[in-house]
């Protein structure tokens, strides 16, 4: 891989990416002593939105969440500017994985996420309710219960060795093994 | 509506002093890129990962740990303050009984898994263009809320 295709079209290597990510930690901290951990919008929003009579709501969202939520915002535009800088390719994962997804009955390798899965046609499916809708409301419930996601738990958390989010890491990668090898194959 | 009992409300810090929310933007919008450039937001690498068949999440994670802990170490031993002027504290987790922590942890990987997101990315997966993901914006607002309302009755 010469140096082009590292910052052009192409992933970015697992070691420029990592150290890259792990760098939000600090950058927060030393911006306004604030901690990196992205599903705190959640609730954030859910305040803004619909604080009704829920206790777990009623706060001062502006003084609280208003960077995280301007975060949040800036996540979403950065994602529209990469996917138009460099050209279009598919995710290159490994051979296995494409013929384990294919013995599942995944045929479509393009774009970041499958079409038989993703898209507003097969929203009403079966496999598509359960991969966005259901899916969409156990990460919002599981981050709001566990207090944070991959980044408030597996980087922040992890990296001040809090105890509390290694237990929760641990529920990730247990939840994450139960639903690719026991809920997956049954949406097929 | 459940019935109320008491629980610690981990509210996040006050700021007295807080810099340009322009700063944000432009981390957020550097977490974006990042986000898709290294393609961590895709259903696929998940996947991937999920069946331990690439070293690639895991390098990216466990690096992303070893850069961020190595950081937190030498903010602490300089004792730095921030922009705003306030010495750096990470506030501690409270444990309790740990429920909350490996419960609602497996819940969020059960959502990790069906969804190939986790929160950042399902911000980051909208803005690149996959729209449907707007779909579980939405039902993880309203996963959020419900545990909100649970909350007075749920172990933690």
């Amino acid at each position: 891989m010469n140096s082009m295709s590292v910052w052009g079209s192409d992933a970015w290597p697992w070691y420029v990416a990592g150290p890259l990510i792990g760098l939000f930690v600090p950058a927060l901290l030393i911006a306004g002593n604030m901690l990196f951990g992205f599903s705190s919008n959640l609730r954030h929003l859910c305040a803004i939105l619909a604080p009704g009579r829920v206790e777990f709501f009623r706060y001062d969202w502006r003084r609280q969440g208003l960077w995280n939520l301007v975060f949040m915002l800036g996540t979403l535009i950065g994602g529209f500017l990469a996917v138009h800088w460099g050209a279009p390719h598919d995710v290159a994962i490994s051979a296995q994985t494409k013929s384990s997804l294919a013995r599942l009955g995944l045929h479509d390798f393009s774009g970041l996420a499958p079409a038989e899965l993703f898209t507003w046609r097969v929203l009403l499916t079966l496999r598509g309710f359960v991969s966005v809708v259901v899916g969409g409301f156990l990460v919002g419930f599981g981050t709001a219960y566990a207090g944070g996601c991959t980044s408030g738990h597996a980087i922040s958390g992890l990296a001040d060795f809090q105890l509390p989010s290694l237990i929760a890491v641990l529920g990730f990668f247990a939840g994450g093994l139960a639903a690719t090898y026991f809920i997956l194959p049954l949406l097929f | 509506m459940p019935r109320k009992q008491p629980i610690d409300t981990e509210a996040p810090a006050p700021l007295e002093r807080r810099p340009a929310l322009l700063v944000y933007l432009l981390l957020g919008i550097a977490f974006g890129v990042v986000l898709t450039k290294s393609e961590v937001l895709s259903w696929f690498r998940i996947q991937e990962m999920f069946r331990f068949q690439s070293f690639r999440m895991y390098g990216i994670i466990g690096s992303a740990l070893a850069t961020a802990a190595l950081s937190v170490a030498l903010i602490k031993r300089l004792h730095l303050k921030s922009a705003s002027g306030e010495l750096i504290s990470i506030p501690p987790k409270v444990l309790g009984s740990g429920i909350r922590y490996a419960a609602g942890g497996t819940i969020f990987g059960l959502g990790w898994a069906l969804t190939g997101a986790c929160p950042g990315p399902l911000f980051a997966l909208v803005g690149a263009g996959v729209t449907v993901i707007l779909a579980a914006v939405l039902s993880a607002l309203f996963g959020t809320w419900f545990y909100g309302w649970l909350r007075p009755i749920l172990p933690h």
